[in-house]
């Protein structure tokens, strides 16, 4: 039982941090906090996906390091995570500059009146 | 910002590019990279900008020169991949690759070792070049995001990046800084009902 | 005719993202030499891109749809798809292209130099084209992606590509900060989506060890599904449902496309399109063929989104005062008859005699909307951006009698107007006319429901070319003029591609519409390369 929980420690911790980053993004009403929930969100996916790749008693997927014919950790999942960091970064640099622009304009962060568009 | 600060800020810069200058270039031998280089390198360009080092002065030449690195950057990075189609047969192959030419071209050695520079091929080139545009974009952002805080009144940047509507009340506009966290944070009180 | 490949065609596939890609990094350099160079250069690399589509496109259909495929970084020229004897696919991104493809990147290509036209004129007088032109470039490349991609990582950083670049330029004009609203939307929903997509494939690649989508069909075919592949499925499709604007999550829709720039909403349909062209990849090429796909509820489900997406859309749009808001939610009823279609054609996937009697018709008429929606959608929004950009109105009733003012677009919007409402010579009534048929023989009640939604659509279009064309004319307009004339020779373009796809249906469904269903429906030719693979 222990082991188990402490194999799917990774997985549950993705979870877990998915549910936060959820949360945060349907219940907190300024923009901010919005923005950081979709960063956890992100954090969780890429956490599953690099935890995905992890093998027992592999080494790090560095070909100058290893033995000849050792055990490596998957090398894909974390190409994929550093181009799905590299695409948060992004996104999360455009939104934050599209907050500062609505601050600027509605003088307010909250979600609640920044909805001059349903008018 | 106090004095110390901006010196301080002014002593670790050069060790912040040099740092990520050395992961750039030896981001096909150990962790790191392009991207990680790059963002160690902006690293130091937001402390210069936070610590007030770079004073306000220079913002406007700062934003452009690193406008250029990030389009310099990009323009490595694809020139690389379409060399691959004029040197080898596809896009983005890797043409220098153990063809024996002691610029990037050796072949690696296998087995443990310490690693050898000048292997990889088109590898380490596309990582400088995205080492460069990452330091460049990065700054932009960061160059941007200061620019919105400290003139926002009237018309700001004097670039062509459009703007308001001109004459319009702004209600947020104008403040600096630390009034607009603070007008963040007061928000933030009332978030809970 | 399957003569071989002309050697020269395998080289395109890059060459569509590059092109774009190279043209977008160059711009801010070419403004240093020259400024008109600037527009020039954003024309050229637009035209000769969409050259380069139209003619792979070409190249693919004429095969008979016989994928072209083009691995990256592979050293040898034509016959570098090929994996390796032991079937270990290697870590390499395969751009891979049938006939549905093809019928996607021949869209992409029309509508963007269409789009890049307006785009000249409409910005002309702003500033700001620093970003402007680079970010469009980068959508147009981002499109072109997602259509030629065969890996699903891939598909996922295309995605995101369209989706910054999107609601970059859809917030392009600040507009008192309502288009940065509109963005901000745009660009929060996107993002979720494109992380359930990672997760998805996250999924996918952690129990299967592949990327690539006709890898993973290949293998679903072979070995059944699991209940985690279920739960992938799911993951996938709700984002690219999300992206595409249907029915629950559509709120975005009206917003993005009324405050984005004319051009810029009338592009971002296509990639909406190109969403919704990998819901068909997925849902038909990778699942379609394996054990235990549960064609029926997921036909079900999607046959629920179309009804109601066609039915919301049409009835808010009914409501609307703002030109753009207005046919933006048509948007979302036309998306609905795409997904009519195509899920008509997944609920009788099992029946293998049905598919060949109407799904098969279905699933071609689905196309069939999505080529003409994007042709004469765009040319409604441009239509209606020629008429705010000279009156600088958007508000209908503040409108009328602009026929006169404007007599080439009120022509052009007339023809998008009538074939978005289904009027007989027109693209619209053809491909209407096939889902009809084909839902029809599901279930009456479909097509009742897409009959009663067109002549809303009608009646919502007559009042808009009322109010903003005929009547008297307002006080205000006395010095409005047509539109300058590469926005008019877009709207023209557009309108007469049009009305020749309604003129010759039949053609168009041969040729191009029945291979592209035929290719979702057989997914053993898109999956060739792949077959040594299969354990």
């Amino acid at each position: 039982m222990t082991t188990e929980l402490l194999t799917n420690a990774p997985y549950i911790a993705a979870g877990v941090l998915m549910l936060v980053g959820l949360a945060v993004i349907f219940y907190r009403r300024n923009l901010i906090r919005m923005l950081m929930g979709c960063s956890l969100v992100e954090s969780a996916v890429n956490l599953f996906l690099v935890a995905m790749g992890y093998r027992h008693d592999a080494a790090a997927p560095i070909y100058t390091n290893a033995e000849a014919g050792a055990k490596m950790v998957l090398p894909t999942v974390q190409a994929l995570t550093l181009t799905a960091i590299v695409i948060g970064l992004a996104t999360s640099a455009m939104m934050l500059a599209f907050v500062i622009v609505i601050h600027r304009h509605y003088g307010t962060l909250d979600i609640n009146e920044v909805r001059r568009l349903r008018e | 910002m106090s004095r110390i600060v901006s010196y301080i800020a002014r002593a670790a810069w050069p060790f912040c590019l040099v740092y990520g200058l050395y992961i750039v270039l030896h981001g096909h031998l150990t962790p790191g990279g392009g991207f990680q280089g790059g963002a160690v390198m902006a690293t130091g360009a937001a402390l210069m900008m936070v610590s007030g080092a770079w004073g306000a002065a220079g913002r406007e030449g700062h934003f452009r020169r690193a406008e250029g690195l990030e389009s310099l950057g990009l323009i490595g990075f694809i020139a690389v991949a379409f060399g691959g189609l004029l040197f080898g047969a596809a896009f983005f192959q890797n043409w220098l690759a153990n063809t024996g030419t002691s610029f990037f071209g050796l072949a690696v050695v296998p087995g443990p070792n310490g690693g050898v520079m000048r292997t990889a091929g088109t590898l380490p080139l596309m990582n400088l070049a995205v080492g460069i545009e990452v330091f460049g974009g990065i700054s932009v952002i960061l160059c941007a995001l200061q620019r919105t805080f400290h003139h926002a009144d009237g018309d700001e940047d004097g670039d062509d990046i459009p703007d308001v509507a001109d004459g319009e009340a702004r209600p947020g506009g104008g403040k600096p800084v630390e009034q607009v966290i603070a007008a963040i944070r007061g928000e933030e009180a009332g978030d809970d009902d | 005719m399957s003569t071989p490949l002309p050697i020269n065609a395998c080289f395109i596939p890059p060459l569509l993202v590059g092109f774009p890609l190279l043209g977008a990094f160059l711009l801010p350099l070419a403004v240093k030499v020259a400024r008109p160079l600037r527009t020039a250069l954003f024309l050229f690399v637009t035209a000769v891109t969409s050259g380069l589509a139209l003619w792979l496109a070409w190249v693919v259909l004429a095969n008979g749809g016989a994928p072209v495929s083009y691995l990256f970084g592979a050293a040898k020229g034509a016959a570098l798809a090929v994996p390796a004897a032991d079937g270990e696919m290697p870590i390499r991104i395969l751009f891979h292209i049938d006939a549905a493809s093809a019928l996607m990147l021949g869209v992409t290509a029309l509508t963007s130099l269409a789009a890049a036209l307006v785009a000249v004129c409409s910005e002309a007088g702003a500033t700001g084209k620093r970003f402007f032109y680079p970010l469009f470039l980068l959508l147009v490349g981002g499109v072109y992606g997602m259509c030629l991609t065969g890996d699903l990582f891939n598909f996922f950083v295309f995605l995101e590509i369209t989706s910054l670049s999107g609601s970059a330029l859809a917030a392009y004009r600040i507009d008192r900060g309502l288009a940065a609203e509109a963005g901000l939307k745009y660009a929060c929903v996107s993002s979720l989506a494109g992380l359930s997509f990672l997760l998805g494939t996250g999924i996918l690649l952690a129990q299967h060890n592949l990327l690539n989508m006709a890898a993973i069909a290949a293998h679903f075919a072979g070995a059944g599904l699991t209940r985690l592949d279920l739960v992938a499925l799911a993951l996938l499709v709700a984002p690219l449902l999300l992206k595409c604007g249907a029915v629950p999550m559509h709120h975005w829709t009206p917003d993005t496309y009324s405050r984005a720039p004319h051009p810029v909403s009338a592009f971002l349909l296509v990639s909406s399109q190109a969403s919704l062209y990998g819901l068909f990849r997925v849902v038909f090429t990778i699942y379609g063929g394996a054990e235990g796909f549960p064609a029926r509820t997921l036909g079900l489900a999607l046959l629920a989104v179309a009804v109601l997406s066609m039915f919301i859309g049409v009835t808010m749009a009914l409501l609307q005062h703002d030109v753009k808001r207005l046919i933006a939610h048509h948007a979302v009823s036309q998306t609905g008859y795409m997904i009519l279609g195509a899920a008509t054609c997944l609920f009788v996937l099992p029946g293998a005699a049905q598919v060949a009697d109407f799904g098969r018709d279905a699933l071609a008429g689905s196309f069939f909307h999505m080529m003409n929606y994007a042709l004469y959608n765009g040319l409604l929004f441009v239509g209606a951006g020629a008429v705010i950009y000279r009156t600088g109105r958007r508000n209908l009733d503040a409108m009328g009698g602009l026929a006169r003012a404007m007599p080439w677009t009120a022509v052009c919007f007339g023809v998008g107007a009538l074939a978005i409402a289904g009027i007989p010579p027109l693209s619209g009534f053809a491909s209407k006319w096939v889902l009809y048929e084909s839902s029809f023989r599901l279930s009456p009640f479909l097509a009742l429901v897409a009959m009663v939604v067109s002549l809303l659509t009608l009646a919502s279009f007559v009042k808009v070319f009322q109010s903003m064309f005929l009547g008297p004319e307002k006080a205000g307009f006395a010095e409005v003029r047509d539109v300058p004339m590469p926005w008019g020779v877009a709207m023209v373009f557009l309108a007469v591609l049009t009305l020749l796809i309604g003129l010759f249906p039949g053609v168009v469904m041969d040729r191009v519409l029945l291979p592209a269903a035929d290719a979702l429906l057989h997914p053993s030719a898109y999956c060739a390369i792949f077959e040594p693979g299969v354990p």
